[in-house]
Order: structure tokens, then sequence, then C-alpha cells
């Protein structure tokens, strides 16, 4: 049992993670990570979000028909977004303007929904809140890692504390204009999957196409 | 008119929803393998936004928004909070309209489409495009016009890519960059020519 519950919560960390191997939830995360403090926010913002989905649909799952139970996953999940969403208006108002629209997109984003449809309907509570918690810290994990290096490489800081001195202030350090652009969370999601897939080469993808090459004298 | 065509513009190409705001990237990914899937799919996802972004700044305008219910004698009310609520509503019964509609009388698309137009109900862009037409105060013919070009501009990309992504398949790829981690840094490619059209004013 309890190597079971760890299991659930480690997996989607490295083994499984949603963003590098399920492609689930890149849509509304990549755009909150040019700086590091609303990546943090959001990812407790998500985290908070999943647990309480995966916890509610998993306590009433008996009782859900399955004609109808997208809709119903659907209408739990936007309540949970929209109490999210008043708290942060309450008492982070600055956080909350600069995540924008993006809280709002945690209805639509894949994890949620997926992990509710996959694990929550058909498990009891307690796995699927270690499962929730497991995919909201997996998600946590890529979004702070690459809000860090576009932070720290794009303008010299981490949550807001300059670490680098940047040339304009008398220090040595130009800061790279691209990793705050939309270009260079992609760049940077690449390569951090490229760098897992050498450390666990069992997540490697099967190419599609491979060219033989068949030596002449074995071709004849 | 010329303010309609430049906020056209803006909403194909210098504020693509999926190159410059990653909106919709679940879908982005898995589905550009193929251009012929991905016209299939563009063209769902051009029609439901068209649809949706209006309708849901009509109901924003007409029953959320603070005072907006005044005609009833509540002048007070304030339930732009039920929003995010309102509008995956709106959208998933769009969605499902729509496919009662297809199958009547377009049986031929409605096949075409396949399982791609209910997947669109998920798809961060639409909701991205209602919230950002929240966010900025569209009136009815500007949502209008913002939700054709953000669902054109996102269609525009995905056969784009999967235009890239066919011919792509025949290179040698590293290893641990096969699949996913390639498609991220040719999107990224992608996402640096759309960058080009920043700036332009019509």
């Amino acid at each position: 049992m309890a190597n079971t519950s760890v299991r659930l919560l480690l997996e989607p960390i490295v083994d499984k993670n949603p963003i590098t191997l399920q492609i689930l939830g890149i849509c509304s995360a990549l755009a909150v990570t040019t700086k590091l403090a609303p990546a943090i926010t959001m990812s407790i913002a998500l985290t908070a979000v999943l647990i309480g989905s995966s916890l509610i649909i998993s306590l009433i799952r008996r009782h859900m028909p399955s004609s109808i139970r997208i809709i119903i996953q659907m209408t739990i999940i936007a309540s949970l977004v929209i109490l999210v969403d008043q708290i942060l208006q309450a008492f982070a108002y600055e956080l909350s303007k600069q995540l924008s629209v993006f809280v709002g997109l945690i209805i639509t984003n894949c994890i949620v929904l997926g992990r509710a449809e996959a694990f929550a309907s058909k498990n009891p509570p307690w796995p699927s809140f270690l499962d929730a918690l497991g995919h909201g810290i997996g998600y946590s994990v890529i979004l702070i890692g690459v809000a860090a290096i576009r932070e720290l490489l794009g303008s010299g800081s981490l949550l807001g504390v300059q670490v680098l001195p940047l040339v304009k202030e008398g220090g040595w350090y130009e800061p790279n204009g691209l990793m705050l652009l939309a270009p260079g969370a992609f760049f940077i999601i690449g390569l951090m999957i490229w760098a897992l897939r050498t450390w666990k080469p069992e997540q490697l993808e099967k190419p599609e196409y491979r060219i033989h090459v068949v030596h002449r004298t074995e071709a004849q | 008119m010329e303010h309609y065509l430049s906020l056209l513009f803006k909403a194909i190409f210098v504020e693509n929803l999926a190159l410059a705001f990653f909106l919709g990237m679940c879908t982005f990914l898995a589905v550009s393998k193929k251009v012929e899937t991905a016209i299939g799919l563009g063209i769902a996802v051009v029609v439901v936004q068209t649809i949706t972004v209006p309708v849901n700044g009509l109901i924003y305008h007409h029953l959320l928004q603070e005072g907006a219910l005044a005609w009833l004698g509540l002048p007070e009310l304030d339930l732009s909070f039920l929003g995010l609520i309102t509008y995956i509503g709106v959208i998933a019964a769009m969605v499902q309209m729509l496919e009662m509609l297809l199958d009547r009388y377009f049986p031929a698309l409605y096949q075409a489409l396949g399982i791609f137009l209910p997947l669109i109900t998920v798809n961060c862009a639409i909701l991205g495009g209602s919230l950002f037409m929240v966010e900025r105060g569209y009136d009815l013919a500007e949502s209008t016009v913002y939700g054709f070009g953000t669902g054109f501009g996102w269609a525009l990309a995905l056969v784009l890519l999967a235009g890239i992504r066919e011919k792509l398949k025949y290179s040698d790829v590293p290893n641990g960059l096969q699949g996913l981690g390639i498609t991220f840094i040719t999107t990224g490619l992608m996402a640096m020519a759309f960058m080009s059209f920043s700036g332009i004013q019509l």
C-alpha cells in the first residue's frame, strides 16, 4: 500500500511528466513563465484546482451517469477555477493582473480534465489525491524551471532580485531579450525534453521513418 | 473599416493565439502530423471561434456586466464572476449544436471533421479568445472580426506546422529530440518568423 502511494505521487514528476511526455497542459502554461513569481502563483493555483477537482470527482464517482460526466466534471472544474480567481483578485491583485486570462484558462487545461477522466473517476479519494498532487508537482517543476531560466537569462534576476548585474547598470551581463519573447519558451522546453530523454532513454519516441543504409555488396 | 482591417491583421499575425500566446498547444502539437487533418480541424476552429466570441460578448454585455441587468430593476448587480462558467457552457453548447446541424445538413463535412469537433470544447484557444475579448472590451462588430481573425490565425499556424512536420519526418533528428522535442523547436522558429510582423500598423 505504502509502495503504491509513493509510486502514484512520484511517477508523474519525472517518469510520466504531464508536460514533457504526455503533451498535457502546455496550453496556458508557457505564457506565464517570463518571470518566476507569476509562474509560482500559477503552479499553486493549478495544483489546488487539480487536487480539489480530483477529490470531488472521486467522491461522487459512483453517482455520476457516464453520459453526462464530462459536463459535470467541467462544471466542478469551472467552479473551482472561479474560486481561485476570486481569491487571487482579493489577496494578490497585482499578480492576478499579471496572469490576466491565464487563471481562467486552467479550466481548459488538459491536465485537470485528463486526470479527472483517466484517474479520479475510477479510483477512491486517497489515491486520487496523491495522483493529483503528483501531477501538480510534475507540472510545477517544469513551469518553475522554465521561468527560472527565462527570468535569469532574460533580465538577469530571480524573483525580482538582481542576480547578474546588467551592463546598463554598470555590471557585466548583457540580457538576452529572446528569452522574454515567445520563441524562447519553445526552445527551452524543447531542450529540456532533449535533456530529460537523454537521461531517461525509455521515453524516446520511435522515428516514423528511417533511412536504411544498405551496403552495395548486400543489395545485390 | 480601416479599424477592423487593422484588428483582423493584428489577430491573425501579430497576436497569433498559438505562436504568441501559446493557446491551444495540446491540440496544436497532437494534430499537426498530417496537412489534411490539420485543415479539417482548422476549419472547425474558425467556425466555432467566429460564433462563440461574439455570442459570449453579447452575454457579457447584456447579462453579466455590472449594471447590465438594470432593466430588471437590479442596477447594482455584478455577475461578472460567473463569466468563466458561462463561457465554457456557451462553447460546449455551440459545439454540440454545430455538430447536430452539420450532421443534419452537411454530412460530408461532418464526416471529415469527425472527432475534432467535440475536442474543440477543451481547446484553450477558443476560451482564450472569449476571455481576451472581454478583457479588451470589444463591441459586437469588433468581437466578430476578432473571433474570425484569431480562429484563422490559429488554423494558419496549425496547417503551416503540419506542412513542416510532413517533410521533417524524413530528416535525421537526434534521438532525444525525436518527436515532441523537435516539434517544440520548430514551433519556436515559426514563432520567431511570425514576430517579424510585430510593429506593422495598417
